[in-house]
């Protein structure tokens, strides 16, 4: 991904690609591509807000905007929240013993 | 059964650590900002309607009180936002911890007060005492303002969590009694399945007039303080 200074919200802020795309590391270099991310605490917060204008511009800041895009959260935040409570619904299964 | 039906009302952690600060956080990211006139139709929709509800709601406050207008809207998105999240299935819903609604209470309400005792003490403590008591009476009905003052961040905070408590536990207790009686006797369970899908739309209602409640009530203890 590009690395930018400040707040990531349209390309127009972006400076020149440093780093490649995911998709163009060749599969030899994968641990070498990710020891070079930057993992500092003001590293993963831009990989965070990096991730949510994507989502944002992509989905929700368009001019005809749909349902869909705040759905598709809204069913993230589900299997988000089945997936906490899944040791408590493991004992709710349909058997005949307990 | 006892276990599994309070279970969904413990607080998430990841090994150890509270997940619920997580989930308290999500509801803002439902709500974008932005700094143009114009926008998409998510925040057109919903700055439309916290224009309305503050409108509404500050209108019976002078100026002293129309500072406490972020304040009483945040406020109102923040409960409305969490309590129709919380009736998705499986999610957890933070106002039913009671330590929240305490917390939330609490400040408000001694802020109102305090605010009140620190400008016009006079009629702060008028408050206590309603026109037109006979004499003898006096001392007593005091005490019982009194009380009733002292109660009103306790009621605050109990209110909200006993109803979105109970709206919740009935839906999980009617849905599972559909799924039983759907071996058993078909019949019943379409009506049982429809007392379901009414109390579904009572919870949308209830949702939402709970945190209409919760802040109506703090902006008249602020409107009898300022």
């Amino acid at each position: 991904m590009a690395s930018v200074v400040g707040i990531f919200s349209h390309s127009s802020v972006s400076v020149p690609v440093k780093d490649k795309k995911l998709l163009e590391v060749k599969l030899g270099e994968l641990p070498s591509w990710i020891l070079m991310r930057d993992f500092s605490p003001s590293g993963i917060f831009g990989a965070f807000q990096r991730g949510y204008y994507r989502y944002y511009n992509k989905y929700i800041n368009v001019k005809k905007g749909s349902i869909s895009g705040i759905t598709m959260v809204l069913a993230c935040y589900v299997l988000f929240s089945y997936s906490f409570s899944y040791k408590h619904l493991k004992h709710e299964r349909l058997r005949k013993y307990h | 059964m006892n276990e599994n039906l309070f279970a969904s009302f413990i607080a998430p952690t990841i090994l150890g650590l509270p997940a619920a600060v997580l989930i308290i956080l999500f509801p803002p990211l439902l709500i974008p900002t932005s700094k143009y006139l114009i926008n998409n139709r998510l925040i057109t929709t919903q700055q439309w309607l916290i224009k309305l509800t503050s409108k509404q709601m500050m209108t019976m406050h002078n100026t002293k009180g129309r500072t406490w207008s972020l304040m009483l809207v945040s406020l109102i998105i923040f409960i409305a936002t969490t309590n129709l999240l919380g009736l998705l299935p499986y999610s957890f819903t933070p106002t039913t911890q009671l330590s929240m609604n305490l917390a939330m209470a609490i400040p408000l309400w001694a802020g109102a007060v305090i605010t009140g005792f620190r400008s016009k003490i006079k009629n702060a403590l008028a408050h206590f005492l309603p026109q037109g008591t006979p004499t003898p009476l006096i001392p007593m009905l005091v005490i019982i303002e009194t009380i009733s003052l002292l109660i009103q961040p306790m009621a605050l905070a109990v209110r909200l969590t006993a109803n979105i408590t109970a709206g919740h536990l009935l839906m999980h207790l009617i849905g599972s009694a559909t799924l039983a009686m759907s071996t058993i006797n078909l019949p019943s369970t379409l009506i049982i399945f429809t007392i379901l899908i009414l109390l579904t739309i009572l919870e949308i209602a209830v949702a939402l007039i709970q945190a209409y409640v919760f802040t109506l009530l703090v902006s008249l203890y602020l409107h009898d303080n300022t």
